[in-house]
Order: structure tokens, then C-alpha cells, then sequence
């Protein structure tokens, strides 16, 4: 009875190794294979587009595993693979696009989005602090 | 009425923004390449493993270069339309056969006819990353000074052809 479950735990603890996505060879220098997978992680699938390229397994998110795995592997930097990347598939494929003319948009859009919010609120607060509180109306309303 | 306007001009504003972004296919990424030089290449040919085919090779006219696989849909799609091409001798289409297998390829080109002037073979995709292409079928309209002209995304026919290719071609060869 104890073999049969202990069989199962092992089964079911290993069943996740079956579908791992990221087939490649890890790196042996922990420090490489992190480096990796936080850059997997930031690189945008370009063929399944709202996925990384580190959860797809269509064969070009593997091509650019592979790729981004010789280029750490040749001594490459972050800024390099990226840079890499940003030269054939363009800034879209980075999940955190880099601050240049063509993405300065994207940057700066929040702020000014919280920056008008703010003003329209401050607005409507300052409105409403210029009306009589007059509970009474409330009272004398209309019923029903 | 000045409480209204406001909003107004901010919908005025926003509406020809959300057009824009309706018109807008995500799924077609702009080339980098265009108006660059062809990414480097030397490949192996797919009929013959000794010969290589380079992106020099390209140099020195105006022509095509199409990328295919024998597991891509769209290509077997546009195949009857490049050899419609290739029979009118319309310009040159040179060819990358991207990760695929060799024999299933040269098989293909036997069975539907082939219409490229040479097609390499890039096994592992490689070339295909250095080119950006992320989906097969792409074409490539490559200038006589070997610089990317525009690049096709999805199967090729008559009135694509016609309309995005021709004017480019009339220009190029001017």
C-alpha cells in the first residue's frame, strides 16, 4: 500500500518535467543560466504574440532560446543579446521596450495619463466644494 | 455647455487614435531591414550540399527571395503563383528553404515544379533569425545594389503581386 502511494507521488512530482517547455541544455554556471532565463522571460514570442519566448514551444521561440543560449555562452552581454534581438525582430519583441525616440511614447504616456486624471479629479473636487450642503433637498425630494 | 466641451475635444482626440490602432495588424511585424543591406548568409544549397549559396549572390540585380518550407501551408498556397512567375521569367526568385528536410523539399520542388534560380538550405533556422522572419511564407524584394527593398508576409498571388510588387519593381529597374 505505502509503495503504491509513494509510486504515485513520484509519478505525479515528475510529471512536470514531461511538458517542460525549454528542452535546451542548461548552463553549469548558475550565475549564466539565470542571466538566461530572466532574458527568456523579457523577449516577446514572434509568432505567438502575447506569450515570452521562454512559455512557447512553436519551433522559432526554441530557435531564439538557442540563439540567446550561444550568444551568453560566446560572452555576450544582456545589452548585446538584446540589442541582438531588437536588430531583426525590432523594439517589439523586448516586454520592456528600451527608452529611445520611437518608444518614448510608451514611457512618458502613463505619467501624463496620471497627470490629467489628476487634474480632472482636483477639478471635480474643487466643484463640489463650492456647493451648499443641503441635506434638506434629499428629504424634500420626491417620493415615491 | 463649457462642462461638455472638454470631454469633447479629449473624444475628438482619442477617436482617429482608436481607428488607427483598428487598422493596424498585430501580427504583421514591419521588416528591419528595409532600406538596409542584406543580413549575411552562406548557406549550403539545397540540391547540392557541396555548393553554397551567399547573400553576395544576391548582389547585382533586382530580384526576389522567398522564404519556404515544405510544412508551411501558405506555401504550397502561393507555389502555383511563383511559378507563374518563373515561367514569365518575371524576375529572378532566389530562395531560402527554412528549417525543413532536405529529401521532403527536393521532393516538393520535383512534384510542384521549382521556380527558384537556387534555394539554400538553413536546417536550423538560423539564417531565417538573422533575416527576422517569423513565419514562413516571407518575401523579400531585394534592389540591384543588394539593399532590402520590402518584405511580403503570407502567401503570394496575383493581385498582391500586382499591387505591392509591380510599382516597387518599376521603380527599382527605372
Amino acid at each position: 500500500m505505502m509503495n503504491r502511494i509513494l509510486i504515485w507521488l513520484a509519478l505525479t512530482l515528475l510529471a512536470p518535467a514531461a511538458i517542460a517547455i525549454d528542452t535546451g541544455e542548461a548552463f553549469d554556471d548558475p550565475v549564466l543560466q539565470a542571466r538566461y532565463e530572466k532574458i527568456i522571460s523579457e523577449v516577446r514570442c514572434v509568432t505567438c504574440q502575447n506569450v515570452t519566448i521562454r512559455d512557447s514551444n512553436v519551433f522559432i521561440a526554441a530557435d531564439l532560446r538557442r540563439e540567446i543560449r550561444r550568444l551568453i555562452s560566446e560572452g555576450k552581454s544582456d545589452a548585446e543579446v538584446f540589442d541582438f534581438l531588437v536588430t531583426r525582430y525590432g523594439d517589439f519583441v523586448l516586454y520592456r521596450p528600451r527608452l529611445a525616440g520611437k518608444t518614448l511614447f510608451l514611457w512618458i504616456a502613463p505619467f501624463f495619463l496620471i497627470l490629467a486624471g489628476g487634474i480632472a479629479i482636483s477639478r471635480v473636487v474643487r466643484h463640489r466644494m463650492t456647493l451648499p450642503i443641503d441635506d434638506d433637498a434629499i428629504e424634500e425630494g420626491p417620493t415615491r | 455647455m463649457n462642462r461638455y466641451l472638454l470631454p469633447l475635444i479629449a473624444v475628438i482626440i482619442m477617436i482617429p487614435i482608436l481607428v488607427m490602432g483598428l487598422r493596424v495588424d498585430p501580427s504583421k511585424l514591419p521588416s528591419q531591414f528595409i532600406g538596409k543591406a542584406v543580413p549575411e548568409f552562406d548557406l549550403p544549397t539545397l540540391k547540392n550540399g557541396f555548393r553554397n549559396f551567399a547573400s553576395t549572390d544576391l548582389v547585382g540585380q533586382v530580384a526576389l527571395l522567398n522564404i519556404w518550407a515544405t510544412w508551411c501551408v501558405g506555401c504550397r498556397a502561393e507555389h502555383e503563383f511563383l511559378m507563374e512567375l518563373y515561367r514569365a521569367q518575371t524576375i529572378p526568385i532566389y530562395a531560402i528553404n527554412w528549417r525543413d528536410n532536405r529529401g521532403n523539399s527536393i521532393r516538393w520542388l520535383q512534384q510542384f515544379g521549382d521556380p527558384y534560380v537556387v534555394s539554400a538550405f538553413d536546417e536550423d533556422g538560423r539564417v531565417g533569425i538573422d533575416w527576422g522572419v517569423y513565419g514562413a511564407p516571407e518575401t523579400f524584394l531585394i534592389s540591384a545594389q543588394g539593399t532590402v527593398v520590402y518584405r511580403f508576409t503570407g502567401p503570394l498571388n496575383r493581385s498582391i503581386w500586382e499591387r505591392e510588387f509591380v510599382p516597387r519593381i518599376a521603380a527599382l529597374t527605372e
